[in-house]
């Protein structure tokens, strides 16, 4: 019970998959202008990475290890295709907004590393909960950028306007910045320096250590 | 165990069956839902024409209503050729079924298009259909709005979508696109509402009766000469911006509508 637990929560603070494993980072970019996208994205991701781990956690004894990847592969897109047809079924303008980055789910690298990581090796109620928690993971990076440079980009969240902008007769001025990719990369930053300066395990030891200058009396 | 699991035989059983069981699910769930998603498209271009005609308002969600609203028009057929708008005489002799017609699978069949040399092609739609259909807006008889479908390409993908002209054919009244794959937050950003309530109010042709109207880079400079042409550009969108303006020079322009629109302008 401890372990389930541990599945499906540790990826959220312990070991997120874009805080600790900078992965998925490019998605992240893309579809966090705007809460209610991001959203959808999130959801997205979570049902493929849970059902594609649970797909391949099913068939993992008969994956032969020279295809496993392309099997991999094969099963993700068939999901992330399933998806697609449904949004642009159910939720028509939400896939508008989404264009090709519904797709690009399939190249995300947080799928593809819990599918040959965890599924592989673990029974299918495991691998599932595995997916659930790595997609929420993937998530509360995403809600969180996105609740930041939809409030500070555009005054709102959800849509709903919460700063009054100066273009309707309010105070607000947009910062503009917000709205482009970079300031997600300066967000996603900010918050892995947030997270492992409240758990400092995460720091990475560093590979080498700058000298100081060398003095002209030693040289 | 392992060995056998990797055994050419298995490879290719596991292979084939992964293959087989995915297709069926994907061509399942396209199959399943294309009635959905075909209903959705016509939906969302009867609201874009809305929108661009500026009769969408916030209120309206429900999707009768704007089917409702959409009956407000006119469909007339518009000859690219002779610049012309049809009668219904005409109509019947090109014996095609407009309740039925897609232009844009018209702009790929040969005998319904022309292909556009590139110096005509400025769009980069490297095909133009032979006849387009266009939206009039009436009331009390009288000429309100003319909704012509425009398309081009951007920086990734065409462009689709509507530009809607008042009825002295000079002024615009609004534009929007309905489908296009630039950019979500660059060039996605031609979806933005604020960007589109830059358009109205914006004058097409000059006295000479070229098309003016153009996307420039950067922001219009209030007070100057060409204000009533311009529009801002999509900051981190070049491309698209240019695009925009393009498609905008191509089908208002000589080669397609601008004919018909100086027409409708100078009859009413």
């Amino acid at each position: 019970m401890t372990n389930v637990k541990e599945v499906l929560f540790d990826p959220i603070f312990n070991n997120n998959p874009i805080g600790l494993q900078i992965l998925g980072i490019c998605s992240a970019l893309a579809v966090t202008t705007q809460m209610s996208v991001a959203l959808v994205m999130c959801i997205a991701l979570t049902f493929v990475c849970a059902f594609s781990n649970l797909f391949i956690s099913l068939i993992r004894n008969q994956i032969p290890n020279s295809v496993r990847i392309i099997v991999q592969m094969a099963i993700i897109a068939s999901l992330v295709i399933v998806v697609d047809q449904i949004l642009g079924a159910i939720a028509y303008e939400m896939s508008k907004q989404l264009t090709v980055f519904v797709g690009l789910i399939i190249t995300n690298c947080i799928v593809m590393g819990r599918a040959e990581a965890f599924a592989m090796q673990n029974p299918p109620g495991i691998s599932f909960i595995d997916g659930v928690g790595n997609g929420l993971g993937y998530s509360i990076v995403l809600m969180a950028v996105a609740t930041i440079r939809e409030l500070l980009g555009s005054g709102s969240l959800f849509g709903l306007e919460v700063l009054k902008l100066v273009n309707n007769g309010g105070w607000y001025n947009p910062n503009g910045l917000m709205l482009l990719a970079p300031s997600a990369f300066f967000i996603i930053g900010l918050l892995i320096w947030a997270l492992r300066s409240w758990k400092t395990t995460q720091v990475e030891e560093s590979e080498y250590r700058i000298g100081g200058h060398t003095s002209f009396s030693r040289a | 165990m392992s060995s056998d699991k990797d055994a050419m035989r298995n490879i290719l059983i596991v292979a084939l069956s992964v293959c087989f069981v995915c297709s069926v699910v994907v061509s399942g769930a396209a199959v399943s839902l294309k009635p959905e998603r075909l209903a959705n498209k016509e939906l969302d271009r009867n609201k874009n024409i809305l929108i661009a005609a500026g009769l969408f308002e916030k209120g309206v969600t429900n999707d009768s209503q704007v089917d409702n609203l959409f009956k407000s028009f006119e469909v007339r057929v518009v000859d690219l050729q002779t610049h012309q708008i049809l009668t219904l005489d005409e109509i019947k002799q090109t014996n095609i079924d407009f309740s039925r017609y897609d232009q844009r699978k018209a702009a790929k069949d040969r005998s319904m298009s022309v292909a556009l040399s590139t110096t005509e092609d400025i769009a980069s739609i490297s095909t133009r259909a032979n006849y387009s259909i266009i939206y009039l807006l009436k009331r009390d008889g009288e000429l309100q709005r003319v909704v012509l479908p425009v398309h081009g390409y951007g920086l990734w993908s065409t462009l689709y979508g509507f530009i809607s002209v008042q009825a002295d054919g000079n002024t615009v009244s609004g534009i929007t696109f309905y489908e296009h794959q630039e950019t979500a937050g660059l060039g996605g950003e031609v979806d933005n509402p604020r960007w589109k309530g830059l358009w109205p109010g914006k004058k097409i042709y000059d006295e000479k009766g070229n098309v003016a109207l153009e996307v420039i880079k950067g922001s219009v400079v209030s007070g100057s000469s060409k204000e009533k042409y311009q529009v801002d550009g999509l900051s981190g969108a070049t491309l698209t911006s240019r695009g925009v303006s393009n498609l905008v020079e191509y089908w208002l322009g000589d080669q397609a509508f601008g004919p018909v629109l100086k027409k409708l302008g100078g009859k009413t």
